[in-house]
């Protein structure tokens, strides 16, 4: 295939994956998105092996083979409250490629054929792209850990991490210098130790960060595997993985900090690590009032009575897969005439929009699911709220106690409801580490228990 | 302690201070309770009930004056009534401390120490002591009975095999407590209400009580600290005459509740207005007492203009309902007082060093300036002046700094790109070039992603980032012993994956999502 024609289809593609990205703007054109992804990805790979100087065709064609089949097993095996873990251990799977095709750059001949300014700056990106790539893989994969629950969820947090994090990116810079001097392949030794240190950063920085912050950091991670792929790119001078690799970094960067803004931190100090540790600025408000609890039949019949009901699901709901009772549930109340909606913070679950997709997998429809800032108004006209799971995001101390760890984070106003109805497994803080006063509110009230066992309980009272 | 309850001598006061409830009430706090005979007899409560409710009846005011350590009382006493009073008695009435300077200096005189109900400061603790609000409120829904029963028709509109009948509209002007309850019982009753203040603030308010808010196309804010508005420029009050006139042609009931503490009412409603009015409409005008709202209101009666207009200047304080709501406002202050064990006068409490107007022989008014201030017309606009300015000038400042911080970085960025520039090869440019383009790109895209298909949008991005897999198909050779060609495999294998795994799982999830 000739030069011309290889851009052209590039350039093709870059477009389709750009509409891709841009159809994601509503549900209805999402799916479309998909299928511009596919193409945009099937035309990529087709011009690239007909291109010149590709040879092996054979391999290219056996390993693409094999992944499809691990791949669509995956997709399909895979369900919807592990899709954190997915997504994680996928972007492992691009860091680790992006480790490999710079190594693979490294060794390549034509590489040594380059001379002076062309050399170094060739050497640096092979440098840049291995450093991020070693980062996102190892990343990924404690992120994966964590959320499979293999790695303690708690944030590792040593003295001095700072430090040691700072004199690390020092010397791969140092390794980077005099890697770049180095004539054919004799700097593979820096490149080695580079790596080690990468993939140890890569480790210490995800550890750092706790499981509540796992949406910002999954969003992180997959802004970085999009660096990496630019990176790639610049490597082996091919445009469309540079195009490409900057939508993915940018679209993740992005995300990344809408997930901030929803929690009212700067994105250092999630990066940085470290949930509740943010100095405390005197004491903590004393909570006032008791907690008192209420069995399943008699929430039952607080539904019954209401017109207006709001769950709020969190991580619980997740835990306890319950989102298929609960949309039983909803059609129950729904069809005796009462108005059912859902809340969603934006940081609930452990993804980005973790919670629209349990939600949808249940077959809810998405136009009673609902945005916090969309029924925050609502809520003093709501006679019963539902919390499922949730804690720090319907924490009212977020708004009125300066001595939280979460206050300013904006968080749905579940109290001002007639009654919250909150569904826990105990009385435990939530992932902050904060006390919720909307336990001891007067209008509030606990129901203990497994939240799928509570919800089919209640179904069971609403249906008798 | 003893607690006493004189009748009203003024004949057109129908309320008492106290009602068989409260009496019990006060009982609770620990008074002993004295009512002098047939002082409920004019808002329906029999001496017998209060007996019941274990007052002690007494025969003459100046039993009650002398001997009591406390009395409540609704309208401010006269000058006759002070002398009756004995040294160190505490009074509770309403006074009107801003226009009745003689009455207390008659009161300080006498070393009464008086409570005057009508200047409870407005905060929130004292909500349930406020005789204002809880008077304004009877009166609101007042207006709307007494208006309507003034108004030759239904309020609602009906559908009836007779025929079909409008719903009336009425105008509430000023939506204060009284306004607000005006809104409300006209809404229930059907009408087609609408309200005007000229505090943008309490928009919301109408709305939720059912009225539809009318405003003037003029930027002014009417608030003030006190809770009241103050009185609005020129090319306001031209406007909001203008509006005036629009409506008058279309209400049939008018209520107007405009009133600023210690002066003439507003004049909101002119002549004109009134002669623009359909035959057979209504205005009652609750300011009628402090002047009127309405240039033709005659405080006190109830006539007919010549243009078949029915102008309500007097209101039936239903006096039972308004003797309850009163008596439990004294009560609440008593209990905020310490009761009858505990019973204290704390002038360095912020509702009773305002409230109590003459204390141990000495006139307290006007009070201190708190934060809550019946004087603020003029006191507010100073205060709010230079904090507007401030922070126009606090604008200007971040504005002014943010465009040097801008001005920097393009700076920075421009000097950093030339560099590149000087010593890359033009390839690297090239490159460079898309690489920022499409970093741009991005941003706005996802900018525009809703929150909902944030796990949608990862998954794509996820299997749209194996593009890296053309890395690994530009390394592969044909010779698979060839340590590149065995990263390159890898490389393919796992990208590949996460291509094939990204789309799948993505549009698993899309198929979910229904409407």
């Amino acid at each position: 295939m000739a030069i011309g024609i290889q851009t052209a289809a590039y350039l093709f593609a870059s477009i389709l994956f750009i509409l891709s990205l841009g159809s994601l703007s509503s549900q209805e054109s999402a799916k479309r998105g998909v299928f511009y992804g596919i193409i945009g990805m099937i035309i990529a790979i087709i011009a690239t092996v007909l291109g010149e100087g590709v040879a092996g065709q054979t391999y290219i064609i056996i390993a693409i083979a094999i992944a499809s089949a691990i791949g669509l097993m995956l997709a399909r095996k895979v369900e919807m409250t592990a899709m954190p873990q997915l997504v994680a251990i996928l972007h492992s799977f691009v860091g680790l490629a992006a480790v490999l095709v710079g190594f693979g750059s490294y060794l390549d001949p034509k590489t040594h054929e380059l001379h002076g300014a062309a050399h170094i700056i060739h050497l640096t990106e092979v440098f840049i792209g291995i450093f991020i790539g070693a980062i996102t893989f190892t990343g990924s994969i404690i992120a994966w850990g964590k959320l499979e629950g293999k790695v303690r969820s708690k944030a590792l947090l040593y003295p001095g991490r700072h430090a040691v994090n700072i004199v690390l990116l020092l010397t791969s810079i140092v390794l980077g210098v005099l890697f770049a001097k180095q004539e054919g392949t004799n700097g593979m030794m820096y490149l080695l130790i580079m790596t080690a240190i990468a993939s140890f950063i890569g480790v210490m920085l995800v550890m750092a960060i706790g499981g509540g912050d796992m949406p910002v950091v999954v969003s992180m991670l997959n802004s970085y595997s999009g660096w990496a792929a630019s990176a790639a790119g610049f490597m082996l001078g091919n445009d469309l993985l540079i195009v490409t690799g900057a939508l993915v970094g940018s679209s993740g960067a992005i995300l990344s900090i809408h997930m901030c803004h929803a929690m009212n931190r700067s994105f250092f100090s999630v990066i940085l690590g470290g949930f509740g540790n943010a100095p405390v600025k005197g004491e903590a408000k004393a909570i006032e009032g008791e907690v008192t609890a209420l069995n399943h039949e008699e929430v039952s019949v607080l539904l019954k009575e209401a017109k207006t009901v709001v769950i709020v699901p969190g991580y619980g709901m997740a835990v306890a897969k319950a989102q298929y009772p609960i949309y039983d549930m909803v059609q129950t109340l729904r069809k005796a005439g009462k108005t059912v909606r859902f809340a969603i913070h934006p940081v609930a679950g452990r993804l980005p929009g973790h919670m629209n997709v349990l939600l949808a997998e249940a077959n809810v429809p998405y136009d009673i699911v609902l945005e916090m800032d969309e029924i925050n108004d609502d809520m003093p006209n709501t006679d019963v709220v539902m919390v499922i799971g949730a804690n720090d995001v319907v924490n009212p101390s977020a708004q009125d106690d300066p001595a939280s760890s979460i206050y300013g984070m904006p968080v749905i106003e579940a109290w001002k409801a007639e009654k919250v109805i909150i569904m826990k497994r105990s009385m435990s803080a939530g992932y902050s580490g904060e006390d919720n006063p909307l336990f001891y509110k007067p209008n509030s009230e606990m129901l203990y228990g497994d939240a799928k066992d509570s919800v089919e309980k209640i179904l069971s009272f609403l249906k008798a | 302690m003893k607690v006493g309850i004189p009748s009203e001598i003024f004949a057109n006061e129908l309320r008492v201070a106290a009602t068989p409830k409260t009496v019990k009430r006060l009982q609770k706090q620990g008074f002993e309770v004295f009512i002098q005979h047939n002082a409920g007899l004019k808002a329906n409560f029999s001496d017998q009930e209060f007996e019941d409710a274990g007052a002690h009846i007494v025969k003459t005011a100046l039993e009650i004056y002398s001997q009591s350590d406390i009395v409540l009382k609704v309208k401010e006493p006269s000058i006759e009534e002070v002398d009756l009073m004995k040294e160190g008695l505490v009074l509770l009435s309403y006074l009107w401390p801003a226009q009745n300077q003689a009455l207390l200096q008659k009161l300080a005189d006498k070393k009464v120490n008086a409570v005057a109900m009508d200047a409870i400061p407005r905060i929130s603790r004292a909500q349930k002591m406020d005789v204002l609000s809880s008077m304004a409120n009877i009166a609101g829904y007042r207006a709307v009975i007494e208006g309507s029963y003034h108004f030759g028709r239904f309020l609602n509109g009906q559908i009836t095999a007779a025929g079909k009948v409008e719903p009336a509209k009425v105008l509430v002007i000023g939506a204060g407590v009284a306004g607000l309850a005006a809104i409300g019982a006209a809404n229930s009753l059907g009408a087609i209400v609408r309200a005007f203040d000229t505090r943008k603030e309490v928009a919301e308010q109408i709305e939720s009580m059912g009225a539809q808010f009318l405003t003037v196309e003029i930027e002014e804010d009417g608030a003030t600290s006190s809770g009241y508005s103050k009185e609005m420029s020129k090319e306001f009050i031209d406007a909001e005459m203008k509006l005036f006139s629009e409506q008058a042609k279309e209400v049939d009931i008018v209520i107007t509740t405009a009133q600023i503490p210690g002066r003439p009412a507003p004049k909101l409603w002119m002549d004109y207005h009134v002669a623009a009015m359909k035959p057979g409409s209504v205005i009652v005008d609750l300011a009628a007492s402090s002047g009127g709202n309405c240039a033709l209101t005659k405080n006190g009666e109830v006539y007919t203009t010549d243009n078949g207009i029915t102008m309500v200047g007097k209101l039936s304080q239903l006096p039972s309902q308004a003797s309850q709501l009163y008596g439990n406002n004294l009560c609440h202050l008593l209990d905020d007082m310490g009761k009858a064990d505990k019973w204290k006068i704390d002038m360095e409490d912020a509702i009773v060093s305002r409230a109590m107007v003459t204390f141990d022989g000495k006139i307290n008014w006007p009070p201190a300036p708190l934060p809550v201030s019946p004087t603020a017309g003029g006191g507010a606009k100073k205060v709010v002046a230079p904090t507007a300015e401030e922070i126009k000038m606090s604008d200007e400042a971040k504005s002014k700094k943010a465009a040097t911080s801008m001005f920097i970085q393009l700076g920075v960025v421009g000097a950093l790109l030339f560099l590149v520039g000087q010593y890359a090869p033009s390839e690297f440019i090239q490159h460079f070039t898309v690489f920022v383009l499409a970093v741009f790109v991005g941003w706005q895209l996802i900018s525009n992603v809703s929150h909902s298909l944030h796990t949608p949008l990862m998954a794509v991005t996820n299997a749209i980032s194996g593009i890296i897999v053309i890395g690994g198909l530009l390394q592969t050779t044909d010779d698979i012993k060839n340590p590149m060609t065995i990263l390159a495999f890898i490389a393919i294998l796992v990208a590949s994956i996460n291509i094939v795994g990204g789309f799948v799982v993505t549009h698993r999830m899309l198929n979910m999502f229904k409407k």
